[in-house]
């Protein structure tokens, strides 16, 4: 029983980064029905800039691990370089393609995900870089499994911005001009909406929720590398297909169930049927859902 | 023709005539007084690019070192040597293209490699066909000299390959051994990744652990790509064991170890050969510190007959070190160069005298070599089985005990 709560907790927590990379594919998706595979790999850019900014905070400020000022820090650089990836991979790679046949940009997109992938292993490392932790090492116990408090904040932080991010489409003009251009960007264009931005908009949104999951997979794994990326943006995608693609609610909700899925699997199953167990659940939901648990095409 | 194009026609003639004599010029008279050499070509198939380029291009480099002093050294009369690197990225498929790359190049005498096994096996049958000599410096599973059950009934499955590695057979054993008599641990959990070569360190650990009389507390696989281990780790907790054994390699090590280490595992990670690199404390961290890891020979640090070579490897200038296989693959291409002086002389090219090479190589016997003596038994394993425990203390791998592995 005790091992089941902390095989829960370790699911949960790896869904909480799931969830933050899963949010990207399903707004890019439900606006302009692009899978864009390079999302991933901004993901891994904001663990590498997370890494780049506190190695430079350590040689400059003299940083060392756990301290609250490093861990805002890197989070918002994160947070603010990521975006300029995304917008430029839509300005470079889809934008021009928008109106081409479905697998043009598709193609792009993988394209621009070997290009990240190698300009990372190039320029920073090929190596595995072990990542600071710049969370307090503090854990307790909750009915018989030992939580981290890293994992909490994760959790928490991943909830946090579903939430902000869900009444920011609900309420402000600017998200109910997402929701006009995902429904119909011909007729959102005539009612006055610049689209183009709003599709910018998406990407940078997008980007930054990305960037703050690959710190945050970086302090959980404690370990970084140039094609972290690749998996985790395939898992990522496959939550927002479980939750429904398209539909923000849904990802998370599958990014939390494929995280749990997963450590179900390797635990009790063994390691070697994780995956097997985790998209076999994947296929039984679509059999019977092919839209995916949520999805009911809210925005799409 | 107008005359302007006679006349450009002739200056082009003449152009061409002035650079043919000079051609024939420059290969005349800056050749030397002596008879032209012929070039014959060491092989070397190892990941020189990707997650295990560290130990790839320390092969690379000492294949390369023992190379330049044998032509320095005029070696092989009447050859000068090449050496031919090509990566396999740690990747079978990749091994079989580089190896029939190598196998259609008629200059080819010999190769050295494998890094990995599962490598190994899709580059051994090709080489094999080609009756190109092979030498691993690396390669531990018992499997690819003799044969699929290398215990109950041995058979030697490539003729053309030899290895100056000792093997899984006794490096999981020798590492077990260690754990259970001279560290005290007496229950493990064993977590491999599935590969050729994990899979077959963890098995002989495994057995040996619990003839020795330890327990063993569970058996988990990992994937090679994971890096999230929070399920095996929570398994591993909640059983008794004391330490936890690894068989794979440094990129899964490292987070692992750290993994265990974070969520409160007090005992030490330990694995064999495939985590002994300087890579997995990049991955690893602090939280590596008191790791565990067994390597084929004794520590070049400390080895006595290796001191030439650490002072050559640094004279050279190469830009990586010579890494955990660096002086196994160094003695590895002196086997090689030392089969290739006594067949080449008297052979009419190197295509045709493969097989001789391979016959006169397999045969050696009591080499001396920088990591000791090394004498091919009839499926081509070394009789050298010199192995070491290393401790990892302040971010680097320090020898706590060396032996040879008595059975």
């Amino acid at each position: 029983m005790d091992e089941l709560i902390q095989q829960l907790a370790n699911g949960v927590t790896k869904g909480s980064y799931y969830a933050l990379i899963a949010l990207g594919y399903t707004m890019v998706y439900g606006i302009i029905q692009l899978i864009n595979f390079a999302h991933g790999e901004v993901y891994m850019l904001g663990a590498f800039i997370g890494l780049w900014t506190f190695n430079f905070g350590a040689s400059a400020f003299g940083w060392s691990g756990t301290s609250l000022a490093a861990l805002v820090v890197v989070l918002l650089m994160a947070t603010l370089v990521t975006p300029v990836v995304g917008v430029s991979l839509e300005r470079f790679a889809y934008r021009p393609l928008r109106h081409a046949p479905r697998l043009a940009p598709l193609i792009t997109a993988l394209g621009a995900s070997f290009a990240l992938q190698q300009l990372v292993a190039v320029f920073y490392s090929r190596g595995q870089l072990a990542f600071p932790d710049l969370f307090p090492n503090t854990s307790f116990r909750i009915l018989g499994a030992n939580i981290q408090l890293l994992w909490v904040f994760m959790v928490a932080l991943a909830l946090l911005l579903t939430f902000t991010l869900t009444a920011f489409i609900r309420t402000t003009r600017l998200g109910k001009a997402m929701r006009a251009t995902a429904e119909d960007p011909d007729t959102a264009r005539l009612m006055g909406i610049n689209v183009d931005q709003i599709i910018a908009l998406t990407f940078i949104i997008g980007s930054a929720l990305a960037g703050v999951g690959g710190v945050l997979a970086g302090m959980y794994l404690g370990q970084i590398n140039f094609f972290m990326g690749f998996i985790a943006g395939l898992k990522a995608f496959t939550a927002a297909v479980l939750g429904g693609i398209g539909n923000i609610g849904g990802a998370v909700l599958g990014a939390f169930l494929l995280g749990i899925l997963e450590t179900f699997g390797a635990a009790y199953l063994g390691g070697e049927w994780q995956d097997v167990f985790a998209f076999g659940v994947l296929i039984l939901v679509l059999v019977f859902r092919p839209t995916g648990l949520l999805g009911e095409r809210v925005a799409g | 023709m107008t005359l302007k194009g006679r006349v450009l026609q002739s200056v082009t003639v003449l152009g061409a005539l002035l650079l043919i004599v000079a051609g024939c010029s420059r290969d005349s008279g800056g050749g030397d007084a002596q008879e032209e050499k012929k070039t014959v070509k060491i092989g070397v198939i190892a990941p020189l690019t990707g997650n295990l380029s560290e130990l790839g291009l320390g092969i690379k480099n000492s294949v390369d070192l023992a190379v330049r002093q044998a032509n320095e050294k005029g070696t092989v009369p009447g050859y000068e040597i090449v050496l031919a690197a090509e990566d396999d990225a740690a990747d079978p498929a990749t091994g079989a293209n580089a190896a029939n790359k190598l196998a259609s190049d008629p200059q080819v005498a010999a190769v050295v490699g494998t890094l990995n096994s599962s490598v190994a096996q899709s580059v051994a049958p090709v080489l094999s066909k080609a009756n190109i000599t092979q030498i691993s410096p690396a390669n531990t599973n018992p499997t690819l000299t003799r044969g699929p059950k290398p215990d109950d009934s041995p058979k030697r499955v490539w003729p053309t390959y030899m290895r100056v590695a000792t093997t899984d057979t006794y490096q999981g054993p020798f590492a077990a051994d260690y754990v259970y008599n001279k560290a005290g641990f007496k229950s493990a959990f064993v977590i491999h990744d599935k590969k050729t070569y994990g899979q077959g360190l963890a098995q002989t650990f495994s057995k040996r652990f619990e003839d020795d009389g330890g327990k063993i507390a569970g058996t988990e696989t990992v994937n090679e790509n994971d890096r999230d281990f929070g399920a095996v780790v929570t398994q591993v907790i909640g059983t008794d064991a004391d330490m936890v054994y690894y068989g794979g390699e440094y990129p899964a090590a490292g987070p692992l170890a750290a993994q265990l280490k974070e969520r409160g595992f007090k005992g030490p990670l330990m694995g064999g050969d495939g985590i002994y690199a300087s890579d997995f404390f990049k991955g690893a961290g602090d939280k590596g510190e008191g790791t565990l890891a067994t390597s084929i020979g004794e520590p070049v640090s400390e080895l006595e007959t290796a001191k030439q070579f650490v002072t050559d490897y640094q004279a050279a200038g190469f830009k990586e070190s010579y890494s955990a296989y660096g002086a196994q693959s160094y003695d590895a291409a002196n086997i090689i160069i030392q089969g290739l002086a006594k067949v080449l002389p008297n052979a009419q090219s190197v295509e045709a005298a493969r097989p001789d090479i391979v016959k006169t190589i397999g045969a050696t016997s009591g080499f001396q070599g920088v990591t000791g003596e090394h004498t091919f038994d009839e499926y081509g394993d070394t009789s050298n089985r010199a192995l070491t425990v290393y401790k990892a203390t302040g971010k680097e791998w320090t020898p706590e005990f060396s032996g040879a592995f008595e059975t």
